[in-house]
């Protein structure tokens, strides 16, 4: 086990290569700012590799879940409560700074080849190193509010990254929806902390599972609309995690947010802060046990993102927006898993959630990654400018493929085993979410190999001047195929479960016939419709006229929202309050100062600005006192 | 031989100070207005050295009073030609209504 500085290294090294390339990297480092800045993660991607194998195999027979690395008290408000500055390392968040900080790694490394020319090159390695930092504190924090501080820090970096080309108007539009559509969600957020901390007296997270060991916790009987505060404040933290992560109908930020540089897509809105709102929820998951209705509406939610989301992927015409909606619906995946998650059930559903997360991270990121070279290659982001790109790319053909694989679920990719026990868990929580489940998976495998032929395959080859790919971009794509193609036998469940009783649970091989049965079909049509140029996929969309048009304009959720906002919110409650604010308010502040205007304008002749008259004010001020003193005073 | 009463010598300083203040307050001419605060100035010399004859023979604060004073006036003399010159230099007059570039 490595000691608390090497710890605390993890999470400060990006931030000290954000301070140094903010600093100095456009004038000082210029082009080897990227140098610098790999050169920092991968310590820490070294040192969280070293933490988790200490953490893990090394602390003797006996070990505790968690270990307190840090804990510094920064704000307290009175014995009792306080805020702390604290790193919990417990299984989970072992798992997340190693998949954080490998991910940002090979993001760092693919970018020195992607972004190289790119005037802001040193700008862009300070705001990952940002990034970095946020999303290492946000996992490392033992404490609920440090989460948050976290947790706006990483928000602030993802805005600073979508608009990181921010000449392009579509670009600051975009950074601008997401920070705010995740800010209102983190409003949510940060009402749950207070609930929560004022009902228990405790922010610490390790302070609140004990709360849940007691069988009436503080605050369990005090009701609001006919539900104990504590679930409503659970809600509300659910709230923030569902803005942050993408959920329905807080997820449409994400797709928009693809305005950003192609790895950042892979970094913040694929692996590591999109599942934010999923670990948030995990963390806690002890605490979310106790109120099944909370459950509930994290089952439904993530069910129907995961649903939607997919539909909506089998229409969009955009890689990165295909590859934006398989993002949301996986990490509903993962939401509805952790909402499977039943008080003294079995395990599967939280660790299956986590899992996926684990598998997800690589096989999305890659897929990003890969996406990011093809738009590097026909400068195009439409799947109709690509095609036949098969044999041109042969290493990117072969990334890609493993990666749809992956996410497809086929055995025995790492999607599979992570997807499985998702399945697993739906089908022992609730039959209809797991048919919802199984649906989606469908979908999934046949809008990934509806890209993947569009992309590789359909149109004849064109000729084009191919030009190798360079080392930096190559060896993150083959690292990050492999942890695709084999991370699912990283046996994160029994990590998970190791210092806990609780086995992790096993499925039998039948059980993994139907899911795999459908993502065949699913790759089978997308084959069908899509291998060969032909009229079949456009005679299927009039097919199906309603829902293909309302799929491809994605549910007209964004209309509703502006709908909402424009109409509603800016015509009914806006324009009474200008009104307001213009007439009565400006209007009082402008009596008083026209009035004061007119009174100085009266007096100003006072102000003569000659000597002798000051002289007589003086004069006669004096004579006026002397009288006074003498006359009246005695 | 009887002394001048006190009161008479008080009534010649009140008077040497309302004329002081007279001219002060009606002259524009700044060499004149200076003249009018030596008159001020020795209006209440006259009161000190009076006081003291009158009231504390045997002391001499006043007196010494009056030469600070007498001091101080030749001083802020000097100081005031200095402005008064340099006032010449710029405006070509001495007289305070001309000097009104600062006003409002």
């Amino acid at each position: 086990m490595p000691n608390a500085a090497c710890i605390l290294l993890i999470p400060l090294l990006p931030l000290i290569g954000f301070a140094v390339l903010g600093l100095f990297g456009r004038k000082v480092f210029r082009s080897f700012s990227g140098v610098i800045g790999t050169a920092l993660v991968f310590v820490s991607a070294v040192l969280a590799l070293w933490a988790a194998y200490g953490f893990f195999f090394g602390r003797g027979d006996h070990p505790s879940f968690s270990v307190t690395v840090l804990d510094a008290p920064w704000l307290v408000f009175y014995k009792g409560l306080s805020i702390d500055m604290s790193i919990v390392l417990e299984p989970l968040t072992v798992i997340m700074i190693v998949v954080v900080s490998l991910i940002s790694l090979m993001v760092h490394l693919f970018s020195l080849g992607y972004m190289k020319g790119e005037p802001r090159f040193a700008t862009y390695y300070a705001f990952l190193g940002l990034f970095t930092f946020s999303m290492l504190g946000l996992v490392l924090a033992g404490n609920l509010f440090e989460t948050y501080v976290f947790w706006e820090l990483v928000g602030c970096s993802s805005y600073l990254l979508i608009g990181f080309y921010y000449d392009r108007p579509s670009a600051v539009a975009a950074s601008k929806k997401a920070f705010i559509v995740t800010r209102f969600a983190d409003l949510g957020f940060l009402i749950g902390i207070l609930i929560l901390s004022f009902h228990s007296g405790t922010l610490n997270i390790d302070d609140l599972s004990l709360l849940s060991n007691q069988p009436q916790p503080a605050g369990a009987s005090t009701l609001f609309l006919g539900f104990s505060v504590l679930s409503w404040g659970l809600a509300l933290v659910f709230t923030g995690g569902a803005g942050k992560s993408a959920l329905f109908p807080l997820h449409i930020w994400l797709p928009d947010a693809m305005e950003g540089p192609t790895p950042v897509s892979a970094l913040i809105h694929a692996a590591t802060m999109v599942v934010a709102g999923v670990y948030l929820v995990a963390r806690l998951i002890f605490l979310y046990a106790l109120y099944p209705g909370v459950l509930e509406i994290i089952l439904y939610v993530g069910a129907i993102s995961a649903l939607l989301a997919a539909i909506v992927a089998c229409t969009q015409t955009d890689i990165k927006r295909v590859l934006a909606y398989s993002t949301m619906s996986q990490i509903g995946y993962m939401m509805f898993s952790l909402g499977a998650v039943r008080p003294g059930g079995d395990p599967t559903a939280y660790t299956g959630s986590i899992f996926h997360l684990f598998t997800h991270a690589f096989f999305k990121a890659l897929l990003f990654l890969c996406a990011g070279v093809i738009i590097h290659r026909v400068h195009s982001n439409e799947m109709k400018d690509m095609g036949g790109l098969r044999k041109t790319m042969p290493f990117t053909h072969f990334c890609f493929l493993v990666a749809c694989l992956a996410i497809a679920g086929i055995p025995p990719f790492s999607g599979f085993f992570s997807k499985e026990e998702i399945l697993l868990a739906a089908f022992r929580a609730d039959k209809f979410i797991y048919s919802i489940g199984l649906f989606t998976s469908g979908l999934t495998a046949f809008y990934m190999f509806r890209l993947y032929f569009s992309v590789f395959w359909k149109k004849p080859q064109r000729a084009d001047h191919a030009h190798p790919m360079p080392l930096v971009q190559s060896i993150p794509l083959a690292l990050l195929t492999i942890g695709a193609a084999f991370a699912g036998f990283v046996p994160i469940p029994r990590f998970l479960l190791l210092f806990s009783e609780t086995e992790p649970a096993h499925a039998s091989p039948v059980f993994s016939i139907p899911p795999v049965t459908i993502a065949l079909l699913g790759i089978g049509i997308a084959a069908w419709l899509y291998k060969e140029e032909s009229d079949r996929p456009g005679r299927a969309a009039a097919a199906l006229r309603g829902l293909y048009s309302l799929a491809r304009n994605k549910f007209y959720i964004d209309e509703i929202y502006l709908f909402v906002t424009k109409k509603i919110i800016f015509h009914l409650i806006g324009r009474p309050a200008a009104w307001i604010d213009r007439h009565i308010v400006d209007g009082l502040m402008n009596a008083l100062a026209t009035t004061t205007a007119r009174i100085s304008a009266c007096i100003k002749g006072l102000q003569s600005g000659k000597v002798q008259d000051y002289a007589w004010f003086f004069f006669i001020g004096i004579a006026g006192l002397a009288i006074f003193f003498i006359y009246i005073y005695t | 031989m009887s002394q001048v009463p006190l009161t008479h010598i008080l009534f010649v300083s009140t008077a040497l100070f309302f004329i002081g203040t007279y001219g002060l307050f009606t002259r524009r001419n700044m060499i004149t207005m200076l003249m009018s605060v030596e008159l001020i100035l020795n209006s209440v010399n006259i009161n000190f050295v009076v006081f003291n004859k009158y009231l504390y023979p045997e002391a001499l604060e006043g007196v010494f009073f009056t030469l600070f004073i007498i001091a101080i006036a030749a001083a802020e003399a000097a100081v005031a030609i200095a402005i008064i010159i340099n006032l010449y230099r710029n405006f070509r007059s001495i007289d305070v209504e001309d000097a009104g570039e600062l006003k409002f």
